[in-house]
């Protein structure tokens, strides 16, 4: 993977957008942006409602997967161009499903919705209607997504990337501070783990930094480039956005998002946790 | 969920003693700017929070006790820095015009 297959520009999606093949999704946490505006011919997907197994904790599995697609009307070998608001935190997580079953060719639009507002480009409120497909997933693939019993042996073997902000990781807050959650019994981080804060990984208008701004990042927070990673956040979703600069953008092999992330983690009996702003010990 | 809201002027509902907010509105002149982004930095600079503005150029955030800094993105202008002291039982009202 690259930078090159992996992200399109605002231009690219200007002058692809209506092309047979390409199909733009927008998704976002909050759910109502796409009903405010959106780029012509973008249909959406609700990170919750479609998303997300509506009973267990878990996210939708392959059968619901190709339903859902198969109702939007996306076809298998379609060029799928991800977008959404919060610094594409929740297109990212989009992506890393559609890449977790098997699609072939899934983009993000470097920058999302922000960049593009910031523009000034042009966006709609008329409602996409694709005709209905028959789409289907690969088994998931379970080399991007990591489980909690992995997470605990990888303590002190793998390198553990922490995106969430320094006062989580720390465990002075269970949650971005301006925000009623969901949250875990325990605050802290695993022990061990780099706290690289997603946010560092973008620019402020969203797009992502160069290639040798974000090896440097990651190599000077002490991620060893030879050891498979698993990056985590407090649900899945600002670690899906560093799974997709390390995996995606620069190409790193054995990355993985660990999408129970600290709502799970913080919640399990008998398993360690480093409070303070230092990674801790094995 | 993490993310970002739309913040407005209303306080209804929010014990305001428990909390250190920041608000305010961005404006173009005398214009309010709808769909601005404003970025919440902590004392080292670090990303916080960001939010769009409302329709009517409102923000809002429930910050802790300290020094921050508001960044503000909007289309056709320069970033806007300003700095803000936020503590509880206040509400720190900042007008950052672009």
């Amino acid at each position: 993977m690259s930078r090159e297959s992996a992200l399109v520009s605002a231009d690219w999606v200007e002058e692809h957008k209506f092309d047979a093949g390409v199909v733009l999704i927008e998704v976002d946490e909050d759910v109502s942006a796409y009903d405010t505006g959106h780029i012509a011919g973008a249909i959406k997907l609700d990170w919750k409602e479609d998303l997300q197994d509506p009973v267990r904790r878990d996210f939708v599995n392959r059968q619901q997967f190709e339903a859902l697609l198969s109702e939007r009307g996306v076809k298998n070998d379609d060029t799928v161009v991800l977008y959404g608001g919060n610094n594409n935190w929740f297109a990212a997580y989009a992506y890393w499903y559609f890449k977790l079953y098997g699609h072939g060719d899934v983009r993000l639009l470097d920058g999302g919705r922000k960049r593009w507002e910031l523009d000034s480009r042009e966006l709609t409120d008329e409602v996409v209607k694709r005709e209905a497909t028959e789409y289907k997933a690969k088994e998931p693939d379970l080399t991007i997504r990591a489980f909690r019993d992995e997470v605990n042996e990888a303590i002190g073997v793998k390198n553990l990337v922490d995106v969430r902000s320094p006062d989580e990781y720390a465990g002075r807050l269970l949650a971005p501070a301006h925000l009623p959650q969901e949250q875990a019994q325990r605050a802290g981080h695993i022990p061990t783990a780099a706290n690289i804060p997603w946010s560092k990984a973008a620019n402020d208008d969203g797009t992502f930094r160069s290639d040798d701004e974000l090896q440097a990042l990651y190599a000077d927070a002490g991620v060893d480039f030879g050891k498979d990673t698993i990056a985590y956040c407090r649900i899945g979703e600002r670690s899906a956005h560093t799974w997709f600069v390390l995996h995606e953008i620069l190409g790193q092999a054995n990355v993985k998002n660990y999408d129970g992330s600290w709502t799970e983690w913080g919640s399990l009996v008998g398993v360690p946790v480093a409070l303070g702003d230092e990674p801790g010990k094995a | 969920m993490c993310g970002a809201k739309k913040g407005g002027l209303d306080l209804k509902g929010v014990d305001v003693d428990k909390e250190a907010v920041i608000q305010g509105q961005v404006l173009r002149g005398e214009e309010p700017v709808g769909g601005a982004y404003v970025r919440l930095l902590d004392a080292s600079g670090e990303f916080t929070a960001e939010v769009p503005t409302s329709a009517t150029g409102h923000f809002r955030f429930f910050a802790a006790p300290g020094n921050w800094t508001l960044r503000t993105l909007a289309p056709k202008a320069a970033p806007v820095d300003r700095e803000v002291v936020a503590q509880y039982g206040e509400v720190a009202e900042v007008a950052v015009t672009v």
